[in-house]
C-alpha cells in the first residue's frame, strides 16, 4: 500500500489547508496527471476517483437589455444590460454592445438575477416517485454513517430537477437525511440534464457534512430501536466521541505525513493509520475541507454545538432549519454562521413549535448575518423567490426594510459563500460563471415565472420553448405524463 | 352524545352572536363573490355581528370603528383546507395527535370532531393569515406497531378558527389508490369490494344470514345512513385518473353525494367529473410524478380542471395544520399557471362553502350574513401580501397569536442588542 501512494496527491493535500475551493479541481487533475495507480489513501484524497465530468458546452454569447438587475452584490440597476460571453458573466452596465453573433433578450419589464441556489435539497436521493426502491437518502443503520456519500444515491433522472429548473435553481446542495448524528458527505451539483451524477457535480466545488441535532436521530435510535442515542445528551456524547477520534486520526495522519516528507529511514519506515472511511470525511471536516452543516432547531441546542466546535476546533458552516434562529441572531452573526431556513414552515414536531415567518428577517437584521432561504422539499424548491418574498413582507410588517436588492442574496450568494463556490457563482459579478435567471417580473412575486435560466451561459430553460429541457427517462412513454409544456 | 352536541351549539352561540361595536370599512375593493360581482371604491358596515350594508356613501352609525381601506381590497374569510386543525398540535406526538383512528376495522362511525381544541394555538395562526374555516379530516393510516386503520378514515365537520365548530357540516372521508392499498389487504382492487359490502350491510340488511361476515357495526351502519341520501358528501382522497373513474361510477351507483380530494390526476378525467358534477379539492402545486398515481401530475391541474367545468376548491396536501395560511399562495401560482383570478378566489371561498354545507354562512358577502371576511394589505393571492384585519362569523379577531408574541419577545432583544 505504502508503495503505491501517490506522492502528488499527497503534496497537494499537505500544502493546502484552508477551504480552498480549488483544491478539489487541483487534486482532480493531479489524480488524472498520474499515471501510475492512484490511491484515495487520504482524508480527501478519495474525491479524486469520483470527478466532475460536467463540461460547458460552447455557445453564443447573450446580451439582455434594458432589465431590472439585481447583482446578488446587494445593488440594483434599472434599465442596466448583462453581457455574457464564453459561459462568463462579462459586464452588467447599460447601454452595452452587443457581440456580431450574439442572441439579444429584450430585457424591458423583465427582472435579471443570478441563478439561484438551495443550499439544502435531497433531489435525487429522494427522488420522485417516492416509492421503496428510490428511497435512498438515509443510511438509518448508525447513528455515525460520515462514511457514505450522498452522491452516490442521487438518481439524475429525478423529474424534480427539471421542476427546480424552471424555478430558477442553477446550483444546488444534495445533502444526506437527519436520521443520523453524523448523516455522511454531501454533493453541489450544476442542476444541468445528465445521464451521470458526475455530470452534474459542480466542478471544484468543496463536499459537505451533513450533522444532525435534536429529535430525528433520538427518535430513529432510542424511540424506534432502543439503541444509543435517546437522549439530547446522548446526541452531544455521539457526537464528541467521533471527534475526539478524528483528532487522534488526524494527529497520525499527519504525524506520518511528515515522517514520509522528512525522507531516508523516517520515510522508508513510515506507517499510516489503519484506514477508516467516517475519519477521513471527520477529519478533512476538522481541517476545514469539508464543510459542515448542521440540522437544528432549538436555539439552546445550536449554542451547544457552537461551544462544541469550539472544544475541537472547527466551523459550523451553517445551520440547517434554524426555526429558533431568531432567539439568537446576534450569536450567530458574532460567530459568522448562516442560517438556512424555511419562509412560515413550523409545528410539525416539538422542536419546530416556536418558527415565526420573521425568523429569516431576523437573522438578516443582526449585524453581519447571514440569512439564507432553503427548500428541504421537491416543492419548495421550485419556488424559493416566493418563500423570499413571504420572509420579506413578514419582515417588512415587524419593520424591517429589506429591498429586492439586500433579499436576492439570501438564495443566491449567501448560499454560494456557505457552499465555497462565491468566487464562482451567486452574483452577477464580471468573469463568474453566467449562472443566470430572467425573470417575468418583479420575482418576488407569487406570480413570478422565470423566462430564461442560464447555466454558464447555455440555456437550459426556456418558458416559451419547454423542449430546451429534456424530460427525465421516467416520465418517457408514460401515457399518463403530461409533456414537457405541463 | 347529547351532551357533546349540547357543547358544539354553545360553542357556536358564543362566537356568534355576541354584540360587538359596529365597524365601518371605507373605500375597499370588495370581492362579494357573489352575483355582485365585485365593489369597487364601496363601503361595508358590520353591525350586530351582520353585513349590514356594502356600497357607496354608507354612514358610519355613532360609535362605530372607521377603518379607510384606501382601496385594499376585502375578501370573504379563507377556506384552510382538509385537515387536521384543532386536533394536532404538534407532529409526531401521540398525546396531542387524534386525527386517525387504528383500530383494526371500519368505523364510519368515527368522528373525529370530539377531539376539537378551540384553544390549540395552530388557529390563531391560521386566523392571522386570513383563514376563517376550514374542514377537520381525519386521516386514514396503516398504524405502525400497532392496529391498522381502515378506507375509512371516519367524519371530520366544518371548524372555524375563532374555534367553533358546524356539527351540521360534516363529511366521511375514504382513502382510495395506491397509498391505500395496505389498508384494504394489499389491493386497491379490495377497496370497492369493501365499499360495496358496507352498503350493501346498510341498504339491505336483510341480505346477510346470521354468522356471515359484517365491516360495520349496529353505530358505523347508522352513520353511513346518513350519507346515503346526499346530504353529506363522502370525500375521497384519490389521484389516479383510472381510480377517478371507479370513484364516478361508484358515486352514480350508489346515488351519492362525492368530493374528490387530491385528484393529481383529475384534468385527464375533467369532462366525466363536470358530466357527474362532482367537485375536486386539490393542491394546485403538485407537478412531480410523487407516486405511480400521480404521473400525470401538473400546474395546470386547476386550469384545466376550470375550463372543463369542475368546481374546484383548494387545500394543501399536507393535512397538518400549521401552515394553512399557505393555501393562498396556491392559488396566486394556479393563476401564473393559467387559471382565471376570480376562479382562485372562489376555490378559496364560495366553492369550498358551497361543497362542504356552509354557504350559506361563508364564502360569499352578502348583506344579512354574518362578517366573516378579510381586508388585505394588497392582492389577495399575492405572497407579499398579509391579513390586516380579520372577522369570524360578525366577530373582530385580535391581530395576534403565539407567533406574534413570540416576535415581539425576541424583537425587543434584537434591537437592545444591536443598539449596544
Amino acid at each position: 500500500m505504502l508503495r503505491q501512494f501517490c506522492y502528488l496527491l499527497l503534496a497537494v493535500l499537505v500544502t493546502g489547508c484552508a477551504a480552498q475551493p480549488t483544491k478539489a479541481d487541483k487534486q482532480e487533475k493531479a489524480a488524472a496527471a498520474t499515471s501510475g495507480p492512484a490511491t484515495s489513501n487520504t482524508p480527501l484524497g478519495a474525491q479524486a476517483f469520483y470527478p466532475s465530468t460536467y463540461k460547458v458546452p460552447p455557445t453564443q454569447p447573450t446580451l439582455i437589455r434594458h432589465a431590472t438587475v439585481l447583482t446578488g452584490t446587494g445593488t440594483r440597476l434599472d434599465g442596466a444590460d448583462v453581457l455574457i460571453v464564453d459561459g462568463k458573466i462579462q459586464s452588467v452596465a447599460p447601454g452595452l454592445q452587443a457581440p456580431a453573433n450574439a442572441r439579444i433578450v429584450e430585457g424591458e419589464g423583465l427582472w435579471v438575477t443570478p441563478g439561484i441556489i438551495d443550499v439544502h435539497s435531497h433531489l435525487g436521493d429522494y427522488p420522485s416517485p417516492a416509492v421503496e426502491g428510490n428511497s435512498d437518502g438515509n443510511e438509518a443503520t448508525s447513528p455515525s454513517t460520515a462514511n457514505v456519500w450522498s452522491e452516490h444515491s442521487v438518481w439524475p433522472q429525478d423529474p424534480g430537477f427539471r421542476t427546480a429548473l424552471a424555478g430558477g435553481i442553477t446550483t444546488l446542495q444534495i445533502l444526506p437525511g437527519s436520521a443520523n448524528l453524523f448523516g455522511g458527505r454531501s454533493v453541489v451539483l450544476k442542476n444541468v440534464p445528465s445521464v451521470t451524477y458526475q455530470g452534474m457535480k459542480f466542478p471544484g466545488a468543496p463536499q459537505g457534512l451533513k450533522m444532525a441535532c435534536g429529535e430525528n436521530p433520538k427518535r430513529v435510535y432510542g424511540d424506534d430501536k432502543h439503541e444509543f442515542p435517546s437522549t439530547r445528551m446522548g446526541n452531544v456524547a455521539g457526537y464528541r466521541a467521533q471527534w475526539a477520534e478524528a483528532r487522534e486520526y488526524l494527529r497520525d495522519l499527519e504525524e506520518y505525513q511528515q515522517k514520509l516528507a522528512t525522507g531516508g529511514k523516517e520515510a522508508k519506515d513510515a506507517k499510516p493509520p489503519k484506514r477508516d472511511l467516517k475519519l477521513d470525511t471527520l477529519a478533512a471536516a476538522l481541517k476545514g475541507d469539508i464543510l459542515i452543516h448542521m440540522h437544528c432547531y432549538r436555539a439552546d441546542e445550536m449554542a451547544t454545538i457552537l461551544d462544541m466546535s469550539k472544544e475541537f476546533g472547527y466551523h459550523v458552516a451553517a445551520f440547517h432549519h434554524a426555526v429558533e434562529a431568531y432567539k439568537i441572531s446576534n450569536l450567530l452573526a458574532e460567530q459568522g454562521v448562516c442560517a438556512a431556513m424555511w419562509a412560515d414552515w413550523w409545528g410539525f414536531k416539538m422542536e419546530a413549535y416556536d418558527g415565526i415567518p420573521e425568523n429569516i428577517a431576523f437573522v438578516d437584521a443582526a449585524p453581519g448575518g447571514c440569512a439564507m432561504v432553503h427548500s428541504d422539499s421537491e416543492e419548495g424548491i421550485q419556488r424559493l423567490n416566493q418563500e423570499a418574498a413571504k420572509a420579506m413582507a413578514y419582515g417588512a410588517r415587524a419593520g424591517f426594510n429589506i429591498p429586492p436588492e439586500r433579499a436576492i442574496r439570501w438564495l443566491t450568494a449567501n448560499p454560494a459563500k456557505v457552499l465555497g463556490v462565491l468566487d464562482r457563482t451567486g452574483t452577477l459579478e464580471p468573469g463568474k460563471m453566467a449562472d443566470v435567471v430572467v425573470w417575468n417580473r418583479n420575482p418576488f412575486s407569487v406570480y413570478a415565472l422565470a423566462n430564461l435560466v442560464f447555466i454558464d451561459g447555455v440555456v437550459r430553460y426556456d418558458r416559451e420553448n419547454p423542449g430546451v429541457t429534456p424530460e427525465s427517462d421516467f416520465l418517457i412513454g408514460q401515457p399518463a405524463a403530461p409533456g414537457v409544456d405541463r | 352524545m347529547k351532551a357533546f352536541l349540547s357543547v358544539l351549539v354553545s360553542l357556536v352561540l358564543t362566537s356568534g352572536l355576541q354584540a360587538a361595536p359596529a365597524v365601518l370599512i371605507r373605500d375597499a375593493t370588495i370581492h362579494t363573490m357573489s352575483s355582485a360581482g365585485t365593489l369597487e371604491h364601496s363601503d361595508l358596515l358590520i353591525q350586530d355581528g351582520k353585513i349590514a350594508e356594502m356600497g357607496h356613501g354608507v354612514n358610519a352609525p355613532a360609535g362605530a370603528e372607521v377603518i379607510d381601506a384606501a382601496g385594499r381590497p376585502v375578501t370573504p374569510g379563507l377556506f384552510g383546507g382538509l385537515g387536521r386543525l384543532g386536533i394536532e398540535e404538534i407532529g409526531i406526538e401521540p398525546t396531542v395527535d387524534d386525527y386517525s383512528l387504528k383500530l383494526g376495522a371500519m368505523r364510519p362511525e368515527f368522528d373525529v370532531t370530539a377531539a376539537f381544541n378551540p384553544d390549540s394555538v395552530v388557529l390563531g395562526v391560521g386566523r392571522l393569515g386570513g383563514v376563517t374555516f376550514a374542514m377537520l379530516a381525519p386521516s386514514a393510516e396503516a398504524g405502525g406497531k400497532g392496529a391498522a386503520g381502515t378506507i375509512i378514515a371516519g367524519q371530520g365537520s366544518v371548524a372555524r378558527l375563532n374555534g367553533a365548530v358546524v356539527p351540521m357540516a360534516h363529511a366521511l372521508f375514504i382513502d382510495v389508490g395506491g397509498d391505500a392499498s395496505t389498508l384494504s389487504g394489499g389491493s386497491r382492487a379490495a377497496q370497492f369490494m369493501l365499499l360495496q359490502q358496507a352498503f350493501t350491510e346498510v341498504r339491505s340488511p336483510k341480505s346477510f344470514l346470521q354468522g356471515d361476515i359484517r365491516v360495520l357495526t349496529p353505530g358505523g351502519r347508522q352513520a353511513l345512513q346518513s350519507y346515503l341520501d346526499g346530504s353529506a358528501p363522502m370525500v375521497f382522497d384519490v389521484d389516479r385518473a383510472s381510480d377517478i373513474r371507479q370513484v364516478i361510477a361508484f358515486a352514480q351507483k350508489e346515488k351519492l353525494r362525492v368530493v374528490v380530494k387530491g385528484g393529481t390526476e383529475a384534468w385527464r378525467v375533467g369532462p366525466e367529473l363536470a358530466a357527474a358534477k362532482i367537485p375536486v379539492v386539490l393542491n394546485p402545486l403538485d407537478d412531480l410524478p410523487q407516486s405511480f398515481d400521480a404521473v400525470g401530475a401538473t400546474l395546470e391541474n386547476a386550469a384545466r380542471l376550470n375550463k372543463a367545468g369542475v368546481k374546484i376548491a383548494f387545500s394543501l396536501d399536507d393535512p397538518e395544520p400549521h401552515n394553512i395560511r399557505k393555501v393562498r399562495q396556491t392559488a396566486g401560482i394556479a393563476v401564473a399557471h393559467g387559471l382565471p383570478a376570480d376562479v382562485a378566489l372562489a376555490a378559496l371561498t364560495r366553492n369550498p362553502a358551497e361543497i362542504f354545507g356552509v354557504g350559506a354562512t361563508n364564502g360569499s358577502l352578502e348583506r344579512g350574513r354574518p362578517a366573516d371576511l378579510v381586508l388585505w394589505s394588497g392582492d389577495p393571492l399575492e405572497v407579499s401580501t398579509l391579513a390586516d384585519r380579520v372577522f369570524i362569523q360578525g366577530q373582530a379577531q385580535v391581530m395576534r397569536s403565539r407567533q406574534t408574541e413570540l416576535r415581539d419577545r425576541y424583537l425587543q432583544k434584537l434591537r437592545a442588542n444591536a443598539a449596544r
